[in-house]
């Protein structure tokens, strides 16, 4: 099983569990995470900083710490 | 009276939605069992007149955020006849969660799908009479910023105030907001049946334009380029115009007011026009800088590169206890400080904005680029001015992270960072112009309390006791500079510049006007008597201490009112003033033993 913040810019995959307290998980929920959504991650910034995924329509950037918390399957 | 409230997720447009309801009439309200201020106004609906509300942005009704919070408090606690949902339609899929949970507590709603314009340029097509069946809800396709669809929303929400049933108790939604709901098979099966989506929604030139302003390597150089091309901007078109409203002041002066006052006693021509006229005039000669300056920050603003900004800084501000939306609120703090500490509630871990708000009084507001602007024109050579004024905004960012690092410590957090990440959008004109207006307003509305306030006192210090020369050591202006002479005199300031600091406690815009008071002089003359007086080192040292130092008493206002804590609002002005006085001494000092 994969975390989100191992996908490589272009490539995407389907989201698998959120593993999150439940405050961020709502949070999550309510900006698109949801398990089984298609998910695709466009760039990562330079110096270790954030991912730039996208989710449907929505382009959401988080930090690493965030995206291990995503586990993802390939599609 | 009907109470209306806005709605929505953040950045769908209720902000607006709001101006063009309201004709930017907005009031601020305060309510009950809320320590935010909230936007009312009063529109005209259907023949009768109702209070609109604009409630801060949510993502979610049962979400733990400040803002959330409020919202719940305020459904809560105020009967509220029509809810307008406003959601942005292009990200109808996910959003609409938040219109089936008002559903979910009975609370009369209507359900706007803003932003028509963009959703239809991306190939969205919602078919709105099956949309409003399936949730059993009136719906309209609007676009807030451009007008469409607006006045048949206001119809609709019109007849949907006429027949309604008694509206639902306070009590009994907060009961029913203590249940939690699962919405989303509902939502899904709604938008499977009502709306149409390419399959790869994505904005191309967008993503064209993200290529290289989101560039591994290019991005953060071009930020920075962009900045620099910006205040070059804003510099080269803004001084001459500066400086033709300063010759025309000084000519309104000498061949109109002169003669004019000629015959009144000198005390009062001495306060009317070297106290009023020359402290207000010089800096009303900054209004064209400051409108230009605003004028670009919406467009930076509006365009949606600021959460860019945060992505591309967010590795660097985590070093330093910070995230990207701190960095964010510091680039607000270049227009003024006090939105930007506002604007520090989207974050919910208090360390995390504690320090970001111990930060933001640095950023070098538009009030303070005034002083800059006024002090290198006098003491560097034009090629030289704004590179001077330049090295001001590096040095507002190198004290930012001094301080965080400094504090970090002690304001912990681990917050998490989540952000959206809007398609590009270019404002429209009357969106600029609008806002522009806005901020000319707000300043003339400072100027009006602070600045003739800030001046005529300055006056008063400078020409009383009577008998003695003005601005002499001998008046009361004089012996307080002396007073604080030991302490000012190891960075380079005299007596005169000490009034000028002194009186910038209040607020930054007085210190030009104070300047001009305190020299009886103002326009070209002004500028050549203080250059005279003052070498460039002295100069230096007095604009970073003005940079340093806290902005203006209504900062302060805004971090006690915000943290809720004088002790840290204490320290925050301890620090400020203490990181002034050393930085401006390692500086002066360390120019003088160069020899300069
Ligand atoms: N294209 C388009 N942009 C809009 C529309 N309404 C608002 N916007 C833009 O969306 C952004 C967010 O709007 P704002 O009113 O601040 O949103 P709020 O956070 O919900 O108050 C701004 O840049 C607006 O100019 C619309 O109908 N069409």
């Amino acid at each position: 099983m994969l975390n989100l913040s191992q996908l490589q810019p272009g490539e995407s995959a389907h989201i698998h569990a959120i593993h999150a307290e439940e405050s961020l998980f709502h949070r999550l929920n309510a900006m698109g995470f949801r398990i089984g959504k298609k998910i695709e991650l466009v760039r990562q910034a330079s110096f270790g900083g954030p991912v730039h995924v996208r989710l449907g329509s929505t382009d959401i950037i988080l930090r690493l710490t965030e995206a291990n918390r995503i586990q993802i399957a390939r599609a | 009276m009907k109470r209306i409230a806005l709605l929505g997720m953040p950045n769908t447009g209720k902000s607006t939605l709001f101006n063009r309801l309201s004709g930017a009439s907005a009031r601020v309200g305060n309510w009950p069992g809320i320590t935010v201020d909230l936007m009312s106004a009063k529109i005209l609906i259907g023949g009768h007149i109702a209070e609109l509300v604009d409630l801060p942005g949510l993502y979610d009704l049962h979400g733990f955020s400040d803002d959330e919070q409020v919202v719940r408090h305020f459904l809560a606690n105020n009967s509220v006849d029509l809810v307008m949902i406003v959601l942005n339609s292009s990200q109808i899929d996910r959003q609409l969660s938040l219109a089936l949970q008002i559903r979910a507590l009975g609370l009369p709603a209507l359900l706007l799908l803003n932003m028509q314009d963009e959703a239809k340029r991306s190939g969205i097509s919602i078919d709105i009479d099956e949309m409003s069946r399936q949730l059993g809800l009136p719906v309209a396709s609007i676009s807030a910023k451009y007008g469409d669809g607006c006045p048949q929303a206001l119809q609709l929400a019109a007849r949907h105030l006429e027949h309604q049933r008694a509206p639902i108790s306070a009590s009994e939604i907060s009961s029913k907001l203590e249940a939690d709901t699962q919405l989303e098979q509902q939502m899904e099966h709604i938008v499977k049946q009502a709306v149409q989506m390419p399959l790869q929604l994505t904005d191309r030139l967008t993503e064209r334009i993200d290529r290289v302003l989101l560039h591994p390597w290019l991005g953060l150089p071009l930020f920075f380029g962009a900045m620099y091309l910006l205040f070059q901007f804003i510099f080269t078109v803004g001084a001459p115009l500066q400086e033709g409203v300063a010759w025309l002041l000084d000519l309104i002066r000498s061949d109109v007011l002169e003669p004019l006052t000629a015959s009144l006693p000198a005390w009062l021509h001495g306060l009317l026009l070297d106290g009023i006229y020359d402290g207000v005039g010089t800096v009303a000669a900054f209004v064209p800088i400051i409108v230009l300056f605003f004028l670009v920050m919406t467009m930076v603003e509006d365009s949606g590169y600021m959460s860019r900004a945060a992505f591309l800084m967010d590795a660097l501000m985590a070093r330093v206890g910070l995230d990207g939306r701190s960095f964010v609120m510091v680039l607000m703090g270049f227009g003024c400080n006090v939105p930007a500490l506002m604007g520090t509630r989207v974050m919910r871990s208090r360390g995390m904005r504690l320090l970001t708000m111990m930060v933001i009084p640095l950023s070098l507001c538009s009030a303070r680029l005034q002083v800059f602007v006024f002090m290198s024109a006098i003491l560097f050579t034009t090629e030289q001015a704004p590179l001077v004024v330049f090295s001001m905004y590096l040095m507002s960012f190198v004290t930012i992270f001094l301080t965080a690092l400094i504090f970090k410590g002690k304001m912990r957090s681990s917050e998490p960072f989540i952000l959206e990440m809007p398609p590009y959008r270019f404002p429209t004109a009357k969106q600029i112009v609008l806002r522009g207006w806005l901020e000319v307003r707000h300043f003339l509305n400072r100027a009006s309390k602070f600045i003739i306030f800030g001046v005529v006192m300055v006056w008063a210090l400078t020409n009383f006791p009577s008998g003695v020369p003005a601005a002499s050591e001998a008046t009361y202006a004089g012996q307080i500079g002396q007073f604080f002479l030991p302490i000012l005199e190891p960075i380079g300031i005299d007596a005169k510049l000490a009034i000028a600091l002194i009186f910038g406690f209040v607020a930054k815009e007085i210190v030009v006007g104070a300047l001009a008071v305190i020299y009886g002089l103002q326009g070209e003359a002004l500028e050549l008597l203080m250059a005279q007086q003052l070498d460039w080192v002295q100069g230096v040292s007095f604009m970073l201490f003005t940079l340093i130092y806290t902005p203006c008493l209504s900062t302060i206002a805004t971090m006690r009112s915000e943290s809720k804590s004088v002790g840290y609002t204490v320290l925050a002005l301890g620090w400020s003033l203490l990181l002034a006085w050393v930085v401006s001494f390692i500086f002066y000092q360390s120019a003088r033993a160069l020899g300069f």
